[in-house]
């Protein structure tokens, strides 16, 4: 590990825990919650980007593995079954439940390829959903529809990230402390996927995406990779679930839509897939586009005279034309991986 | 001695195609051994059993004393036997040594753990691992190319590439699906070089091919298929002349053709062409 890495990884450490101070100064607040918001998906994004960018396993269902973390925080420390387990075994577990939910979905899935592999895995995606929502009875596990409540918030040691914490002359504000613990672990998986596209394991799925057969005849194990870029790509999906859980306090199924699965694929395909600085612009872009495209309504109001076309159309209206100039005059993404000097 | 490689009673049938019947094959340490016959002789199907792409119906292939039909691909590699493909199949979007490194991956030890916190002993093995690649790419012939995406280079190129890319997982046997196909005469005589001296630094061969000439020079013993069944086995020289061979290279000569000379002109004009 070079001078220069350990510099450059210090920065970036730096520049996160900055990153609210300097979003609350310039716009407010309210950006802090949206940050944080945008940091889950980066989360999520870059879950994803395991098993479609690297395996190149197309996954349509990839919000079941955030169903799964956030259920599995949800019922570990809320009134539901009276747990209040401590953050740092449910927050592993949750990723842990997630990566064996990867696993269980994974196996019977190995044989399919592209098509028919993205067609089960939306299915699944909705079965969990559907699950989820009618396992109240005959024994009620997660409420059903009417969602998980007062959940607890995110709390470890004496720390707890929806308060705001005193610490000698320093007060960080309370709408900061998510952010930042959302930012850390977003800043760490980042840091594990890049070290592991560069590994022989992240050669194996990129062998794998490129040529299955050709990669089985260089010894490459397609059973245990393809299971392999399931579960971690679902155990960071779980992962965020469970932050999202101890973030806002209440679930419902309803989190958990096809739609948001579909949301999380585009923010990959509009960065660039399986490059990870691009998987973050494109989630940061996706997530935080219709919270700007908010402002189109009090501007058409001052410059019109009248809001003509609601923020919330609007907003979709700008988000599909946005993807479709991007697929015209960008297909790789809007910044994809350079193909020069790799290979260490 | 016991052969490298001898596959016995090999069946295998595609719906009503009865692809392969009773096919034997054995290759000794050390040689060249050239598997020939016309289109559809079931060539390429062979292989694809011998390395685990199909299952065969019958019969059993053994590598260096194991048993090796019925197992996964990546577990033929293992056990000793790489291949290369008939229509070149090397990872385009990936470098150049990245393919290379990928065909190293069962001598790699490293898996997630190591990828996030390599230990020195990791550390070593890998950069050990990329210079045996780079030097890899060197005898090949393609060291110019180490970190260009392979899908870019020259069909040559490609070639050469796919072949270090299989010589990375340090096989015992080498399968190559007409490594020739496509390349003109200068790069022929290259290829030809390199693979007598992948022979001469401990790695047999097994090679399909369907330039005779190559063969012919090259090969230590050759096998032809016809129509799933092996028809000849020998030194060239012997299968060159063995009449089974020019039948399913030229047709039987019927009455017609024999009696015009037809059939009889044509074959001697072949065996002159295939003179090495």
């Amino acid at each position: 590990m070079s001078a220069r890495y350990i510099i450059l990884l210090a920065l970036t450490g730096v520049a996160l825990t900055a990153l609210p101070w300097l979003v609350d100064g310039l716009l407010g607040i309210t950006w802090v919650r949206i940050l944080s918001f945008a940091a889950l998906y980066v989360l999520l994004a870059l879950g994803l980007n395991i098993t479609v960018g690297y395996a190149g396993l197309l996954d349509l269902g990839y919000i079941a593995f955030f169903a799964v973390g956030a259920y599995t925080y949800a019922l570990l420390s809320s009134p539901q079954f009276g747990l209040h387990w401590p953050l740092w075994a449910t927050l592993p577990l949750a990723a842990a439940a997630a990566g064996l939910f990867g696993l269980l979905l994974g196996t019977p899935l190995l044989r399919l390829r592209g098509d028919y592999l993205a067609i089960v895995t939306l299915g699944f995606g909705e079965i969990t959903r559907i699950f989820i929502n009618n396992l109240n009875a005959p024994v009620n596990i997660t409420n059903g529809p009417q969602g998980v409540n007062q959940i607890d918030a995110l709390r470890i040691g004496g720390i707890d990230f929806s308060q705001a914490l005193h610490w000698g002359e320093v007060t960080i504000p309370a709408a900061y402390m998510p952010c930042l613990l959302f930012l850390a672990l977003a800043g760490a998986v980042a840091w594990a996927s890049t070290r592991l596209e560069v590994s022989r394991v992240g050669r194996a799925w990129q062998a794998l995406r490129e040529d299955p057969l050709a990669a089985a005849a260089c010894g490459i194990d397609l059973r245990r990779y393809k299971l392999l870029a399931f579960a971690l790509g679902a155990s960071a999906g779980g992962l965020a679930g469970a932050l999202f859980a101890g973030f806002q306090g209440f679930i419902s199924p309803e989190s958990f839509s096809l739609t948001e699965s579909i949301m999380i694929l585009c923010m990959i395909v509009l960065g660039g897939m399986g490059h990870v600085p691009g998987v973050i612009a494109g989630a940061l872009i996706l997530a935080i586009l219709p919270e700007a495209l908010r402002a189109l309504g009090p501007l058409q109001q001052a410059l019109l005279g009248h809001v003509w076309v609601d923020p919330a159309d609007l907003r979709m209206l700008v988000f599909g034309l946005a993807l479709v100039a991007m697929t015209l005059l960008r297909p790789a993404g809007l910044w994809p991986r350079g193909h020069a000097g790799r290979g260490d | 001695m016991r052969p490298l490689l001898s596959a016995t009673g090999i069946g295998k049938r595609f719906g009503g195609l009865q692809a392969l019947d009773d096919v034997a094959l054995e290759v000794s340490a050390g040689h060249i051994h050239g598997l020939i016959g016309p289109n559809g002789a079931g060539k390429t199907t062979l292989f694809n059993v011998l390395t685990g792409l199909y299952t065969a119906d019958h019969g059993t292939v053994q590598l260096d004393g194991q048993v090796i039909c019925g197992m996964a691909p990546h577990r033929v590699v293992a056990a000793g036997l790489s291949r290369t493909f008939q229509n070149i199949r090397l990872f385009a979007g990936m470098s150049v040594l990245d393919n290379v490194l990928a065909g190293a991956h069962l001598r790699g030890t490293s898996g997630v753990l190591g990828a996030l916190f390599p230990s020195a002993v990791l550390r070593r093995e890998q950069s050990r691992l990329r210079d045996q690649a780079v030097t890899l790419l060197g005898y090949v012939g393609a060291g110019r190319h180490v970190s260009r995406p392979a899908g870019e280079l020259s069909y040559g190129d490609q070639r050469r590439v796919e072949i270090a890319r299989a010589l990375a997982a340090e096989p015992k046997l080498l399968a190559l699906d007409e490594p020739a196909a496509g390349m003109n005469p200068a790069e022929t005589d290259t290829l030809r070089e390199l693979l007598e001296r992948i022979r001469k630094d401990g790695t047999s061969l097994l090679l399909i091919e369907h330039d005779v000439k190559l063969v012919m020079g090259l090969c230590d013993r050759v096998t032809v298929l016809d129509f799933g069944r092996r028809i000849a086995e020998g030194p060239p020289e012997a299968v060159r002349h063995d009449p089974r061979v020019i039948e399913a290279y030229l047709g039987a000569p019927t009455e017609t053709t024999a009696a015009t000379g037809t059939g009889g002109s044509s074959a001697t004009r072949d065996a002159a062409d295939t003179t090495p």
